[in-house]
């Protein structure tokens, strides 16, 4: 391990002022970082320790909710009004890693945590992410974890997060300080498609801290969930994953819908194209399988994942009519 | 081994008669682990924790070579030596002379330029501390000339040859009768295609050692399962006479035959330990162990099954290729088990070796039948449905009561397959399974049943042990033997204790240790049987001189609450034993009745899976295994050793797979993140049960093994319920949801 400097924030501003150093990363629940750096992937040679800010989960008078970035996932999982408002989100939080990992893992890096490609977290081989203009060894590689959307000829890696597929469904905004001053991200807009910059997970400028996000007041969000498929029952990455929430009218018909995947791209993929075509149309399996085929009509997959786009498919139509049928009070996790 | 007293083993050649050990006063318990709370509490140290008392070890870390195939370019290391801490980098440039060639017991590491593998080590940093060395290897710039590899098994089957014999009593292919003709006259026939893919062994404990020289003298303390051939390993390789080598392995984190070969850890802290003239440490990492240590390879298995319409089986042929470096002779020997199985008369087996340019492929438990038994007894499930027959019933009519390849010359030992079968049948509610597939719903998930037969091959290797009584009334047996977290401590406690009547706290285990007298190790399911006998024999040595010394009859006498007693008499054993205590020893020394018998613990295994509708995810939801296994020694490890097995047939049914990089010869997921094994939640309630059985002619404990035998046909029958629920039948191991998806029906 090469040497680093280690300190703790102790407010915002200081922050942000240690973190715009050339060369400083934040340090959260260190899960994902402090791996990276014991495999040379990163070396930084300061470290934030951000753990001490803002980690309040409040219910706001104007019916948001907000989660400081430095909640632990164990404890916004459990929060009562995400219970029962975003069942969603906690269903995510709950999918993912392990009991341990979650007691130490923290929102904002949560959000910022790496992609789980195995040719990235290996330095023999070559990854445009972690050198830029080296190569990439998971197009002609061992590719069934990686990306069927939204993909580039310089990166297929996804955004391994199941957290962040939840809060892309919600509309969740992201709250940004940085040495120009704070600004907000619509959750969508947070992680990038890799195009020809895959070195850039995020369009968060060097230096920029996440300070919190903001969960929308979206009453339907309460008959939402989220459902993981993987390669065992847990302590694995999602193959395929659907964070959704449907709202139909009394008619039958679909008044809003929220849908993201997990596991097809470079970031929590919003399905708009589905969104689109389900709104106004009646909530039956036969829509569902529709709007499903028109948001995988690009997939395009690689050598190891062509079930991807199928299993996104099944996947989508399982969940939304499962949605339909789920009793209000059998919601919360 | 430096027993002052030589010892004389016995030669096992005939039944073992009755003895004392069938008293069961204290054997067949399930008593917990001696050394449970030791391990629980962190007072087992394993090697890298083992405390240097010099407090002057340093820290040694590998790097690797990341190519399959090709020479070193060129090799910077001015960087490393230049950096903080460091002490030492050894390269090809600079080693030792060695031992050479490299073979089975001899592993010289950096020998010159040329790369074998990926994962071959091409550099050592030792520095004082752990940070100082991982920095400093990432610094060692090395340049390939690189060839290209060949690391796709079914690619390399038209090129396969013929391996030599693992040994004498293992061909490398068997024929009896005509199986051409057999199989072409068969009413129902089966021949299908099954392949299976490199496993890892993924045992907690990475592979790590520590060196320490005295003069010319070396310790090593390390993780190993068999100190006899780790000290013939390390002598060979760095140029020393056996008596100069001491190897200490007190406590293994697990091994699964991973850790029967010695590997640059061991070699190269002893080569560092040596130049510097302070203790070396050196772990690999778990990536590392994937690339520089063994794992199971891949196999191709084509199963040709011909029967009657009753289902009696006519022919059966078996041929298997895999995969391993070129010149390496072992092969898995995926066929094998086929030869006993069942019977029928026209019968062929046959294994090739295709090369593979990737690590060294080896043991993995059960090496052969935990691979051949996912195909044969998927065939036989094929077979089945054919003949419209129930798969438990086609195995009890092939059911046999002597080697099927050898004739009624050669019966078994023991062999209760079809009572596995029926109890097991019966205990599961198989009788609720549907023949046809697919019938059964619940919600979105697809439920069946499936099962298979567990076959697993009895070995007994020679064992020595020495056992002292002292005038406290404690007993102190010592044998080189392993426990590799099996529970070897607590069942030798047992024999020991059964064989002078003393309770389990009165007797101290001491394992692990070169200087103790030489032993089987942890290995092929006979550890427990092969030192268990040697412990035996040496308690009864002892149990002679007790006698004499009490001038007793040592064939009437009886041993009880730590006294010896006959004829109403009793003496107390620590008053015999006296200030100056007294000892024995014993080993034992297999004969010729692996020849005259065929031997092997049996088992059936049933599992109940649910198959999502959706997304084609399995999920195992209920198991149970049924086996004979000869004398059980301890209700709960034999337990524990069965269901462990079991999951790891799980495993191999549904998850486990170590991907080869074809360009880097690697393997891709080489991490506990992404190579999966069963989690918990994998593991629903999984039950294990035993048959009474005894087998005199397995050795004198009347045990057979039970190491392994969880793990034989557990995954077929997870995969034929995974048929039996949706009617998805897949040749490729593991069943992972993109293979059962591409079987379902469309969304209903
Ligand atoms: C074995 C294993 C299995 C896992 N399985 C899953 C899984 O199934 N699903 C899943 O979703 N996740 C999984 N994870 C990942 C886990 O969720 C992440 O490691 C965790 O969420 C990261 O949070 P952290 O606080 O520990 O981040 P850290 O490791 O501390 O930081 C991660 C990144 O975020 C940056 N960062 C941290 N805080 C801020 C901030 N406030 N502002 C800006 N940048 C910040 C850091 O600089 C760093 O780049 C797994 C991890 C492991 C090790």
């Amino acid at each position: 391990m090469t040497p680093f400097d280690y300190a703790r924030a102790g407010d915002t501003a200081a922050a942000v002022r240690m973190g715009s150093v050339a060369g400083a990363r934040y340090l959260g629940g260190g899960t994902n970082l402090v791996d990276l750096m014991r495999e040379n992937i990163e070396q930084p040679a300061s470290l934030v320790d951000v753990t001490g800010l803002g980690s309040a989960i409040e219910e706001r008078a104007d019916g948001t909710v907000w989660i400081g970035a430095a909640a632990r996932n164990t404890a916004i999982a459990g929060h009562a009004a995400i219970r029962r408002r975003y069942p969603a989100l906690s269903r995510a939080i709950l999918a993912g890693a392990s009991g341990q990992i979650r007691n130490m893992a923290t929102l904002g890096g949560n959000l910022l945590q790496r992609t789980r490609c195995t040719y990235f977290y290996d330095d023999a081989a070559r990854c445009n992410k972690r050198e830029p203009g080296s190569g990439c060894d998971a197009i002609d590689g061992f590719n069934r974890i990686h990306a069927i959307l939204g993909a580039s000829v310089a990166c297929v890696a996804t955004h391994p997060s199941d957290m962040c597929v939840a809060l892309a469904a919600l509309d969740a905004v992201v709250h940004l300080e940085g040495s120009a001053g704070a600004r907000t991200l619509p959750f969508d807009a947070l992680h990038r498609l890799p195009g020809g910059r895959p070195d850039r997970d995020t369009e968060l400028q060097p230096g920029e801290l996440v300070t919190g996000i903001e969960l929308p007041s979206l009453a339907f969000a309460a008959r939402s969930t989220y459902r993981k498929v993987r390669d065992r029952s847990s302590y694995a990455f999602a193959l395929v994953s659907v964070a959704a929430a449907l709202d139909v009218g009394g008619d039958g018909t679909v008044r809003d819908v929220r849908i993201a995947l997990g596991g097809v791209a470079h970031k929590p993929w919003r399905a708009h194209i589905a969104e689109q075509s389900l709104r106004g149309q009646p909530a039956t399996e036969a829509s569902f399988r529709a709007a499903a085929a028109a948001e995988l009509a690009d997939a395009a997959p690689l050598t190891h994942n062509a079930f991807k786009p199928e299993l996104a498919r099944r996947t989508i139509v399982a969940v939304l009519s499962g949605l339909t049928e789920t009793p209000m009070k059998e919601m919360a996790p | 081994m430096q027993s002052q007293t030589p010892i004389r083993p016995s030669l096992f050649d005939s039944p073992a008669g009755p003895n004392p050990l069938d008293q069961e006063h204290l054997l067949g318990r399930g008593i917990a682990r001696v050394d449970g709370p030791l391990k629980v509490s962190g007072r087992a140290p394993y090697a890298y924790e083992v405390h240097d008392p010099s407090n002057t070890a340093l820290v040694g870390v590998l790097v690797l070579s990341t190519v399959a195939q090709g020479s070193i370019r060129t090799l910077d290391a001015v960087a490393a030596e230049h950096a903080p801490g460091v002490r030492l980098v050894l390269t090809h440039r600079n080693m030792q002379r060695q031992g050479g060639p490299a073979s089975e017991h001899c592993k010289p590491q950096m020998a010159d330029a040329t790369v074998r593998q990926n994962g071959q080590v091409v550099a050592l940093v030792v520095a004082d501390s752990f940070e100082q060395a991982n920095a400093a290897a990432a610094m060692v710039a090395v340049a390939y000339d690189v060839k290209p590899a060949l690391t796709d098994l079914a690619a390399g089957v038209p090129q396969a040859t013929v391996p030599p014999p693992r040994s004498p009593s293992q061909p490398v292919d068997t024929n009896v009768g005509d199986f051409a003709q057999g199989f072409a006259a068969a009413a129902v026939k089966i021949d299908a295609t099954y392949t299976t893919p490199h496993q890892a062994h993924a045992m907690m404990e990475p592979h790590a050692s520590m060196a320490v020289w005295d003069g010319d003298h070396l310790t090593l303390h390390t993780s190993h399962q068999m100190l006899s051939t780790c000290a013939q390993t390390l002598a060979s390789t760095l140029l020393l006479r056996p008596d100069q080598v001491r190897v200490l392995s007190p406590y293994i984190g697990g091994g699964f035959g991973s850790k029967l070969v010695t590997y640059a850890d061991a070699i190269l802290s002893a080569t560092a330990a040596r130049q510097l003239g302070r203790p070396v440490k050196i772990a690999l990492t778990r990536p590392q162990v994937f690339g520089q240590t063994t794992h199971r390879t891949a196999t191709i298995q084509r199963v040709r099954l011909g029967a009657d319409a009753d289902g009696t089986l006519r022919a059966i042929g078996h041929e298997s290729w895999s995969g391993n470096q070129q010149g390496q002779t072992f092969y898995e020997t995926a066929a094998n088990q086929t030869r006993l199985l069942y019977a029928a008369h026209d019968r062929m087996t046959a294994h090739r070796q295709v090369r593979l340019d990737l690590p060294l492929a080896s043991s993995m438990r059960a090496p052969g039948e935990a691979v051949g038994l996912l195909a044969l007894e998927c065939a036989m499930d094929e077979l089945a449905e054919r003949l419209r027959m129930d798969p438990v019933a086609l195995r009890v009519r092939n059911d046999t009561q002597y080697d099927p390849e050898k004739g009624p010359s050669r019966p078994f030992s023991s062999r209760r397959l079809t009572e596995c079968l029926h109890e097991g049948a019966a205990r599961f509610g198989w009788e609720k399974r549907s023949p046809v597939p697919g019938q059964r719903r619940e919600g979105q998930w697809l439920v069946g049943m499936g099962m298979a037969s567990a076959i697993r091959n009895v070995a007994l290797k020679p064992s020595n042990a020495e056992a002292t009584l002292d005038g406290r009334g404690i007993l102190t047996v010592g044998t080189a033997m392993t426990d590799i977290g099996t529970g070897t401590y607590t069942i030798l406690t047992q024999i020991a204790g059964e064989m002078l009547g003393l309770p389990p706290e009165r007797v101290v285990m001491q394992l692990g240790d070169t200087d103790l007298p030489e032993a089987s190790g942890s290995g092929g399911s006979f550890g427990a049987a092969s030192s268990g006998s040697a412990v035996y024999y040496a308690c009864a040595q002892l149990r002679i001189a007790l006698a004499r010394r009490a001038g007793f009859d040592p064939a009437r006498s009886r041993f009880e609450n730590g006294q010896i007693i006959q004829d109403g008499r009793a003496v107390s054993l620590a008053s015999l034993a006296g200030a100056q205590g007294i000892a024995a020893t014993g080993g034992i020394k297999p004969g010729d009745l692996l020849k005259k018998y065929a031997q092997a613990s049996f088992g059936a295994h049933f599992a109940e899976v649910g198959v999502d509708a959706d997304t084609g995810e399995v999920r195992v939801r209920r198991m149970l295994g049924v086996f004979g296994i000869g004398r059980v020694l301890n209700a709960s490890t034999a337990r524990s050793q069965a269901i462990g097995g079991m999951i790891f047939g799980i495993g191999a049914a549904l998850m486990e797979d170590v991907v080869p990089d074809r360009r880097h010869g690697d393997f891709v997921n080489h991490d506990l993140a992404e190579y999966h094994v069963p989690v918990h939640a994998d593991v629903p309630a999984v039950e294990a049960y035993f048959v009474e059985e005894v087998d005199p002619i397995a050795n004198p404990l009347k045990a057979k093994g039970v190491g392994e035998l969880g793990i034989c046909g557990a995954g077929a029958a997870v995969a034929n319920a995974i048929y039996n629920a949706s009617g998805v039948r897949i040749r490729d191991y593991p069943m992972t949801l993109d293979k059962v998806l591409a079987g379902l029906p469309d969304q209903a």
